[in-house]
């Protein structure tokens, strides 16, 4: 079998490997641009949270309807925002400390998700809101993931200055606008969206890896802000390609394999990368100035 | 002298603990004023008061005929995330946010605006250069670029000073001065008492409430300045509610 084959091959002759390839792909055009903000802003357990946060949500759509994706995307999109705020204002209002409060939201959620999807599915259900089917996209999961893109992108093209401000310098922006909560909130509104977008191909909880290991290996390579989410978005799109067709040559599962793919990329990026662990360790030579 | 700002038996705070208190007096249009005072006198918070960010507990802020964009603030520089990965150029474009806002497309004049504002702050050609790779001496350096930018009639400096060389402050104060030449009013918070007497005409010294305001030889006294360290000093968590009549 030549290369050609072992790459196409799969794409042309399956059209359940066509659709997961087309969706894991929309997704990563949004997902990855919004996962490179989230660690900008020290965020990346925000992140985490949020998309456990989703799982009761999810579950109680699951409770209501049975495996369906817009009752359980409806409720996973209002629990996870309800994560997002409720940990905001704990970690402002209170003593305790955001990534402490986080941790307490996520164990919480997860505990009363898995018990929530117990109490009508079975183990496989189970099996399906966590990490997700990413070979049974239907045109419903491929629309709300294109639909989510658009806005996602639309969204972050107007807000981009604000949100470059927000991040590096909030306090200034409050001085010049008002736009600063507005800013915020409506980053959040897009994490959560990105993680319910996500949630039918990858489940809940690899649903933010996706996000953050592409962004995470980015940054590595860059110290600009638009190369980064570029390049995060390519590093995306590949692992959905090699993570996809290893999973079906190596009869693997397929949302882990992509995931793991995108962890691959971290760890030669972390290992490699000019900004990375070697370089900066052999680095004896110093400019001129 | 027509007063900008008049503050009106004010006082700011965090939780319900003043900050600043019962602080009356008037700001003068064109006016150079230093506000010292020791750590956690309420100076920082004074500033972000008059911005606006902080709502008085008690009294009032009057600014008079200035709007919102007519106030330029240069926070402390800590309250800046220094690795973010942007330029100069996204740094110091910031200051046309109430011309451009969120949206606008960046001019060729502003373009050339920036580079001005950059070359008077001797970061001639540092527009591509990232945030990340500057020393604390040029980032002061771009922040007050923004502010230039601003072309603001109050502009409110949060220790433009703090851990900066020598040189760089020397350079900075002559922008200061040009702004006081041109009738701007400022406002720094500053440490550097010896920099005050040189520089400064006119100082507040603050200690939670004011100790005094006025001709900085005068405000800045043996006398005043042992009285702020004391007042300062009392600082109480557990403090009764002030009765004080408003």
């Amino acid at each position: 079998m030549n290369p050609v084959d072992l790459i196409v091959g799969p794409f042309v002759d399956f059209e359940f490997m066509r659709r997961a390839l087309v969706g894991t792909s929309i997704l990563s055009l949004s997902a990855c641009p919004v996962g490179v903000f989230l660690m900008l802003r020290r965020m990346s357990l925000s992140g985490d949270a949020m998309a456990h946060g989703i799982l009761p949500g999810a579950a109680v759509g699951f409770l209501v309807s049975g495996l369906k994706l817009l009752p359980m995307t409806f409720g996973g999109l209002v629990a996870g925002l309800a994560v997002a705020l409720f940990s905001g204002a704990v970690s402002r209002s209170t003593v305790q400390k955001e990534d402490a409060s986080l941790a307490a939201f996520y164990l919480i959620s997860l505990a009363l998700g898995v018990m929530l999807v117990s109490l009508r599915g079975s183990s496989i259900d189970l099996m399906h809101i966590l990490f997700g089917t990413v070979l049974a996209l239907d045109n419903q999961a491929l629309y709300l993931i294109g639909g989510i893109a658009v806005v996602t992108i639309v969204a972050l093209a107007i807000m981009w200055r604000a949100l470059v401000a927000e991040c590096m310098d909030p306090i200034f922006l409050r001085s010049v606008s008002r736009a600063g909560p507005f800013v915020h909130f409506t980053f959040l509104v897009l994490v959560v969206l990105n993680l319910v977008g996500g949630f039918e191909a990858l489940g809940t909880l690899l649903a933010v890896g996706l996000m953050m290991l592409p962004a995470a290996a980015a940054r590595f390579w860059t110290h600009r802000l638009q190369p980064m989410c570029a390049l995060a978005i390519a590093i995306g799109l590949v692992s959905n390609l090699i993570g996809l067709l290893v999973s079906y040559h190596l009869s693997v599962a397929s949302g882990p394999s992509i995931i793991l793919t995108a962890g691959a990329i971290y760890g030669l990026s972390l290992a490699l990368a000019p900004r990375g662990l070697i370089v900066s360790h052999i680095a004896t030579r110093h400019r001129a100035a | 002298m027509q007063p900008v700002l008049e503050f009106h038996d004010l006082t700011l705070g965090y939780d319900r603990h003043p900050a600043v208190h019962h602080l009356d007096g008037v700001v003068e249009a064109g006016s150079l004023t230093a506000v010292v005072g020791p750590n956690g006198s309420g100076k920082s918070t004074l500033m972000k008061g008059i911005v606006g960010m902080l709502r008085p507990l008690g009294g009032r802020i009057v600014r008079d005929g200035i709007r919102a964009t007519d106030i330029a603030y240069l926070p402390q520089i800590s309250e800046i995330d220094r690795s973010f990965p942007a330029s100069v150029f996204d740094l110091v474009s910031l200051g046309l946010w109430s011309k451009r806002g969120m949206l606008g497309r960046f001019s060729h004049a502003d373009r050339h605006a920036i580079g001005h504002a950059l070359e008077a702050v001797g970061l001639a050609g540092f527009q591509a250069r990232g945030i990340e790779t500057l020393s604390g001496g040029q980032l002061q350096r771009a922040l007050f670029a923004r502010v230039l930018l601003q072309d603001a009639r109050v502009i409110l400096l949060d220790e433009p000073f703090n851990a900066i060389d020598t040189r760089t402050v020397h350079d900075l104060i002559g922008v200061i001065r040009r702004w006081h030449g041109e009738s701007r009013t400022v406002l720094a918070v500053l440490h550097d008492l010896e920099l005050v007497r040189e520089h400064f005409p006119r100082t507040l010294l603050l200690s939670r409430r004011p100790v005094a305001w006025g001709e900085t030889g005068e405000t800045l006294g043996a006398e005043n300045l042992m009285k702020a360290r004391q007042m300062n000093m009392l600082a109480d968590h557990h403090a009764p509610w002030c009765e004080e009549a408003a």
